[in-house]
């Protein structure tokens, strides 16, 4: 496995990054905080990147995808993630074509995924339940009554959740909270009766959503897969997750440290540029350190799940791990290198900080997967 | 890609033939092999194995054929690398020479100093030291003092140099020293080479506080060096003095990657076990467990990151700042997660009552804290990418 990027990768790079300095900087996002749009991305600039193929890079090619893999998804996550770009590129393209791509059967794929590439469907993965990422505490169930599935439970803080058409529903068919087996995954319309979902305000001003059901239900076609069998499937499905928003969040960074380098450059104080002092050059210094370790991590793992490696468990974990203490340590020290000016609202800055809590969150925090590595190393 | 599989097979053919049994053994430290004139081999082997290594040239597999060297280029010197593995052979040759001092007299030195200089350190029959550090000039090197008057036909070196390594076991140095003494501090400053045993060199081994080490003082006291042994042009030294510390911190950084370099080549995970105990196969403290796990991943990271830059193809020296910064200081967190982790029984300094691998861990605890001075400290490769990557402002 190298450590780079194929001449295929490098372009789909250099084509997001065109893409999120042209027709998304910064502005963009803070536009549409600041005006009513509720699903907090814009329904025209997730048109042109359907149109570029990305609602398909995960998608096999006889459903109309492009196959191009993690390394080609994760690559374009990466510069979206250089100027905030808001988009249900994750929910959808990576989570919702993942899930059902690996749990669904022909004629759901069949179904669902041509329309997810043409951009006619988005989706949301609605599995946490509690106030921390926990994959297996699932409460919520659903029962077969006749030939009737019946879900009943809550979901939080589901990522694309007030927007998104069909919702990836994980709930109990047998067995316990914290048990892999007995978990299934059901697909719902955002409409169905019985499903109530909520937005919710977050700090990064994204698109969240809290979902009760509530005997909410649904007919045997919306079972993705097995019943109780999708627990393992499932881990892999957020592992990717996990990969492509590490990237994202490796974006956020690289971005936040050059506007503060560039920032260090430019500031005068005591008549002199700030960057000349060595207090600020030393923890510049250990930031690009850090960001260096992140794009290792990151880029092994991408390669690692288009090479169905079995470590891919491994750098998936040290991908999250190490993107989530870097972008902490970044977006902490981007706001106080500015000074006074970072922590304006009218100053950028401050919505990479913002996005990079609750991104830390997201999948797992930087101690969940330092746990989680250490169980499957046998620490 | 045939050709390489056909010198694989060529190579396997001929260490299958000339690796001695015993030197497929693993390497016990007494019968280390650095070569020079005065080397004693404990095991007569060791001396075979490097005679054939260094005729053939693999001691230092891509210098240049002329000179002795095996003439491979990147992707046979890795076979050659590959296959030595496989058979678990011990490196033929410990030599600065090599690692260090080869590759400046390549880009820097005349034709008669590749001939003269470059086989001798291939065929490991001369063993070079550094002399670079003084006591006063330490992080601030091109402040260098020791002298060398221009004499007509010769320099006559005064002076000291501190940190010499195996100084008292090597036959000539490669040093730093001021030729321009009005010139500023960077452009005065010479690469000259000088035979050990000329009249007024002296050595004086150095007690560190992990105890005994190579390290020495070496003094110059109206040494004669011929002017034959300028290396490049007369106070231009420092371009050559940089170009050599990047190999050096090249070296170095591998110390960061479990058993690499120095010490035991212990794993902390396995300490950990061993002397904290385990609950369910797992560390039975949670905090140390917590911290040990967050250097293995740093570690794995870091890894990575070697890889990466070995993938990408060897960038210059602002990733071997950061490979000396990081290894380095990440090595001397290792060792203070595995004294931790062996409490009482991580301080010994004898026998009485420790073990030998004990101790060494002890040792080689403190031996780490030289790692992050030595050929550049933390604070000056910190230094190096502010200014050199980051390009902030001096």
């Amino acid at each position: 496995m190298k450590l780079i990027l194929t001449e295929e990768q490098q372009f789909l790079k250099d084509t997001a990054q065109s893409f999120a300095r042209d027709k998304t900087p910064v502005t963009h996002f803070r536009e549409i905080r600041d005006s009513e749009n509720a699903q907090c991305w814009d329904e025209k600039v997730w048109k042109e990147m359907v149109e570029l193929g990305w609602s398909g890079i995960l998608v096999p090619e006889k459903f109309g995808g492009s196959e191009f893999g993690m390394a080609g998804i994760s690559v374009i996550m990466q510069e979206l993630g250089k100027t905030l770009t808001p988009s249900p590129i994750l929910s959808t393209s990576v989570l919702g074509v993942s899930a059902i791509n690996m749990l669904g059967s022909d004629e759901q794929k069949e179904n669902y995924l041509p329309k997810i590439v043409a951009g006619e469907l988005t989706t949301a993965l609605a599995i946490d339940e509690g106030n921390h990422h926990d994959p297996f505490a699932i409460e919520a169930t659903a029962v077969l009554d006749g030939d009737e599935w019946v879900l009943n439970g809550k979901k939080v803080f589901v990522v694309d959740g007030a927007s998104a058409d069909s919702i990836l529903l994980v709930a109990r068919t047998s067995g316990k909270s914290g048990e892999s087996n007995g978990i299934s995954v059901f697909v719902a319309n955002k409409d169905s009766a019985g499903l109530d979902i909520t937005k919710i305000s977050t700090a990064d001003s994204r698109n969240y959503a809290n979902i009760e059901m509530s005997d909410l239900k649904l007919d045997q076609n919306a079972l993705l897969g097995e019943q109780d069998l999708a627990g393992e499937t499932l881990e892999k499905i957020l592992d990717l997750g996990r990969i492509a928003i590490s990237a994202e969040m490796l974006g956020n960074t690289e971005e936040a440290f050059e506007v503060t380098v560039n920032y260090l450059k430019e500031r005068k104080q005591f008549g002199v540029q700030i960057g000349s002092f060595q207090a600020l050059q030393h923890r510049a210094a250990k930031m690009f350190c850090e960001i260096e370790l992140t794009k290792s991590a990151v880029i092994a793992a991408m390669h690692a799940a288009d090479e169905n490696s079995n470590e891919l468990e491994r750098l998936s974990s040290l991908a999250k791990f190490q993107a989530g203490e870097t972008l902490h340590l970044v977006s902490n020290e981007a706001i106080q290198m500015h000074g006074g000016i970072g922590v304006t609202d009218e100053y950028d800055i401050g919505f990479y900080l913002k996005r990079a809590r609750v991104a830390e969150q997201i999948f797992g925090t930087s101690e969940f997967h330092q746990a989680r590595y250490a169980d499957i190393s046998g620490f | 890609m045939e050709h390489l599989e056909q010198f694989r097979q060529e190579a396997r053919d001929w260490l299958e033939e000339n690796c001695p049994p015993s030197m497929r053994t693993p390497l016990v430290p007494e019968e280390e092999v650095w070569g020079g004139r005065n080397a004693e081999y404990l095991n007569p082997e060791s001396k075979l194995w490097l005679e054939r290594m260094g005729n053939k040239g693999w001691t230092a597999p891509n210098l240049p054929k002329e000179y002795g060297g095996g003439g491979l280029d990147r992707d046979q010197t890795k076979v050659l690398h590959q296959e030595l593995y496989r058979i678990k052979a011990r490196p033929a040759l410990n030599s600065f020479g090599i690692w260090m001092l080869a590759p400046c007299i390549i880009e820097f030195g005349s034709e008669e100093q590749k001939r003269e200089h470059l086989p001798k350190i291939i065929k490991g029959e001369i063993r070079w030291c550094q002399g670079y550090s003084e006591p006063g000039s330490g992080s601030d090197l091109a402040s260098l003092s020791t002298k060398a008057e221009d004499m007509g036909d010769h320099y006559l070196v005064n002076g000291q140099k501190v940190w010499t390594s195996y100084a008292d076991k090597a036959d000539w140095i490669f040093a730093l020293v001021r030729t321009g003494p009005k010139e500023p501090k960077h452009n005065g400053i010479s690469f000259l080479l000088i035979d050990m045993a000329t009249e007024g060199v002296s050595t004086k081994p150095i007690t560190l506080i992990s105890g005994k080490s190579p390290f020495c003082e070496t003094f110059f006291d109206n040494v004669k060096a011929p002017k034959e042994n300028l290396v490049g042009v007369e106070n231009s030294g420092w371009t050559i003095a940089k170009k050599l510390l990047q190999h050096e911190r090249n070296f170095i950084s591998n110390f960061g990657l479990a058993g690499g370099g120095t010490g035991s080549g212990a794993d902390v995970v396995n300490i950990a076990k061993k002397y904290l105990g385990e609950a369910n196969g797992q560390i039975a403290n949670q905090a140390q467990r917590e911290n040990i796990t967050l250097h293995k991943m740093k570690e794995h990271a870091f890894g990575l990151t070697l890889q990466r830059s070995g993938d990408e193809g060897a960038k210059a020296s602002a990733a071997s700042s950061m490979f000396k910064y990081y290894g380095t200081e990440h090595n001397k967190d290792r060792y203070e997660l595995m004294i931790a982790a062996m409490g009482n029984k991580g301080l010994g300094w004898t026998n009485e009552g420790f073990s030998d691998d004990e101790q060494a861990i002890t040792k080689a605890w403190l031996r780490t804290k030289a790692n992050s001075i030595e050929g550049g400290t933390s604070e000056v490769q910190l230094n190096v990418i502010s200014r050199r990557v980051l390009d902030l402002p001096n």
